[in-house]
């Protein structure tokens, strides 16, 4: 285990605990863009070049952006101390120490971590782009028919008592 | 490593109670397994692997502006985001 990467996954890990234990909702976007941040160096570490620099450009340039949007557009009328948690964190806090528990124990069992690490491999933009024309066109289509659906039913979710009135 | 890797993207996964962050980081945590099992696994020559986290990274995409979108209507309706008082379904 390189420390290069002991160190992003703890970066990560991190920025993630906080993301859900901060007061303040604008430190908790914030944290949340270190978080993909490091997965982005995760990724990157891991020879996926491609979907490094789209977690970079999805995640922290969209998604941080609309949920920073969110908290500043959703902001105000609340007074700011109040518990953070749910009423029902316990229950929660409980079924996530067991999913985890799960996880780490199949995670842990699995064959993969027996076997013997393949030679570096490059993945190129070119064979994305072939693999996506060729094999996988219709899950292709599918995404930009869910994009498009998701485009007009946001906007119009978000519209809906200017129409009303 | 691959055990720590999992163990990363499981602990993020930890805690994801209210909020729609927690969504997001689940679904990072289960990309991240994809990758690293993509990586290490038998065949990394073939593009499963990243294929599905393409198309999951869409998919969150589309899944975060429609939830931020209901998050933005409920706001109007009740004034509050806060997930205990809007219990106006409740039996």
């Amino acid at each position: 285990m390189s420390v290069t990467f002991a160190i992003i996954a703890v970066l990560t890990v991190a920025s993630a605990v906080a993301v859900m234990t901060l007061r303040n909702l604008v430190h908790c976007a914030l944290s949340l863009m270190l978080t993909f941040v490091g997965l982005a160096a995760l990724y990157l570490q891991l020879n996926a070049q491609f979907v490094g620099f789209a977690q970079i450009l999805v995640y922290v340039g969209a998604v941080a952006i609309l949920i920073v949007f969110a908290i500043l557009l959703t902001r105000g009328v609340e007074p700011p101390e109040q518990k953070i948690f749910s009423s029902s964190s316990m229950g929660g806090l409980a079924v996530a120490v067991a999913v985890f528990a799960v996880l780490a124990a199949t995670i842990g069992s699995s064959s993969v971590l027996h076997a013997v690490l393949q030679p570096s491999h490059e993945v190129s933009v070119r064979q994305i782009g072939e693999q996506l024309m060729t094999r996988y066109v219709l899950p292709l289509e599918v995404v930009g028919l869910l994009l498009t659906a998701a485009l007009i039913g946001a906007v119009i979710i978000a519209m809906r008592d200017e129409e009303g009135k | 490593m691959l055990f720590a890797i999992g163990f990363a993207g499981a602990v993020s996964r930890r805690n994801a109670i209210i909020v729609l962050i927690g969504i997001e980081l689940m679904l990072n945590a289960a990309n991240l397994n994809f990758i690293a099992f993509w990586r290490f696994g038998p065949n990394p020559q073939s593009l499963t692997g990243i294929m599905f986290v393409i198309f999951s990274i869409g998919v969150a995409a589309a899944e975060a502006a429609v939830g931020l979108a209901l998050i933005l209507a409920i706001y109007r309706q009740y004034k509050t985001t806060n997930v205990d008082q809007i219990d106006s379904m409740k039996g």
